[in-house]
């Protein structure tokens, strides 16, 4: 190794940061070399003279008592809708009825409903979770791993089945956010295809049957069942993801709160 | 209940990391006052941000928050503070380490080191805090400045090599 490649790796070696064999080369250089292991002694006197505290600024006393008061009035504005009560709902019903026939009307003239909009985000959170190595949180192939990771992460517990048998193996999970809440994604394999499957409690109890739509290239199937929904996306093509949500049909029966 | 948890969660695994967030505001914003309003207006953010938390690394998340305030701060009160000065020494810092003088720091030359370390321009001063003060490892510190890991380094050593300069030019005024 010579002065400029040394000079260029003598930080990442004070740091701790290069790999075993450049740190032997490095150290091999350094022995020989009077002017780099100069410098190098100069950084560590420089290192350790950020060693006292007088170089750490403390937070002040009262400012954790401030933070602590903002966050929690900023709570408490989050979550006023908690507090509606039956008088509200008196005021409130007509208007929801006028509300609810605009929404009805709404799609013949206006942009996209919120289901196709949601229908995006779904592609969306797929196409992130490939781009950008973020596929699972809980990388596994075990479903009773992958199931508890999910406890005291979301408020109920999404039913997590490995379908390896069938060709379908479970790579992991994670938590995703949709439809302005944190939703659970399974994460499946078929062969080289990625399948992502979310969900999430629904407010409606009426079942509704699988609805497939394509969009951007993937192909995404959706349905809701016992209080749940449910939207897998892929790229797969359209039978053999049909075939896969028939399997996960079959064997994830509820959720449990 | 949702909303509970999520302020119990949050007090839990962020509030605890006040220091770390206080201590990289203050060398970014270089005052008590505005290092404090910083810390503040972050951790608000950071609850605002919280469900989109999903990692094990609370500090560096609340850092990379700390950071980007503290930038758009900084742009809004120091228009005039950039890194256009810095380049030009890169030459005289080679020419200068060719000519090795033994560097030596006593404990009351650290008052030196932190001016050095104040007046570096804000984007080697970063790296510096949450190398060696933060002591967080590369990867951690170009996540949260939001750079290249080979930046990071390259960063660090013309940081060094210009707080060195500065203490040596320094310490030899002193009688």
């Amino acid at each position: 190794m010579d002065c400029t490649n040394a000079q260029t790796l003598l930080d990442g070696y004070l740091d701790g940061e290069l790999d075993p064999v450049r740190n032997l080369e490095i150290e091999d250089h350094l022995h020989g070399c009077a002017h780099c292991s100069q410098s190098y002694s100069d950084r560590q006197v420089i290192r350790s003279g950020f060693k006292t505290d007088s170089f750490y600024f403390k937070a002040p006393a009262d400012l954790q008592k401030r933070i602590q008061r903002s966050v929690r009035q900023a709570a408490k504005a989050e979550a006023p809708t908690r507090w509606l009560s039956w008088s509200w709902l008196r005021v409130a019903a007509p208007m929801a009825a006028t509300a609810l026939v605009v929404l009805m009307l709404v799609p013949f003239f206006a942009g996209p409903s919120s289901d196709e909009l949601l229908t995006q985000d779904v592609v969306a959170s797929h196409i992130r979770s490939l781009m950008v190595d973020h596929l699972a949180d809980v990388p596994s192939t075990d479903e009773h791993t992958v199931k508890p990771w999910f406890n005291g992460k979301l408020d109920f517990s999404p039913p997590v089945d490995d379908l390896a048998k069938q060709g379908f193996p479970l790579i992991g999970g994670r938590i995703d956010y949709l439809n302005n809440r944190p939703v659970a994604a399974l994460v499946y394999q078929r062969d080289k295809h990625v399948i992502n499957v979310f969900v999430w409690p629904s407010n409606k109890t009426r079942q509704t049957s699988s609805s497939i739509k394509a969009q951007q290239g993937y192909n995404v199937i959706r349905w809701t069942r016992s209080g749940t929904n449910f939207w897998v996306v892929s790229d797969l093509e359209r039978n053999q993801l049909e075939k896969f949500v028939e399997l996960l049909k079959r064997s994830a029966p509820t959720l449990s709160s | 209940m949702g909303d509970q948890s999520k302020l119990a969660r949050f007090e839990q695994n962020i509030l605890p990391h006040l220091d770390a967030a206080y201590n990289l505001a203050r060398w970014l914003t270089r005052n008590e006052h505005d290092a404090e309003d910083m810390a503040q207006e972050s951790y608000l953010r950071a609850f605002k941000f919280f469900e989109g938390f999903h990692g094990t690394d609370a500090r560096a998340w609340l850092l990379a928050i700390v950071r980007n305030t503290c930038y758009t701060w900084l742009q809004q009160n120091r228009g005039r503070e950039t890194m256009a000065s810095f380049d030009e020494e890169i030459h005289t810092i080679e020419n200068e380490a060719s000519n090795p003088a033994r560097l030596v720091l006593k404990s009351d030359d650290r008052e030196v080191l932190k001016e050095a370390l104040e007046e570096l321009p804000v984007e080697f001063r970063e790296v510096v805090v949450l190398r060696d003060l933060e002591e967080l490892s590369y990867k951690q510190v170009a996540e949260i400045a939001n750079i290249p890991l080979g930046t990071v380094m390259s960063r660090l050593a013309r940081a060094r090599e210009r707080l060195k300069r500065i203490l040596c030019s320094r310490l030899k005024e002193k009688p």
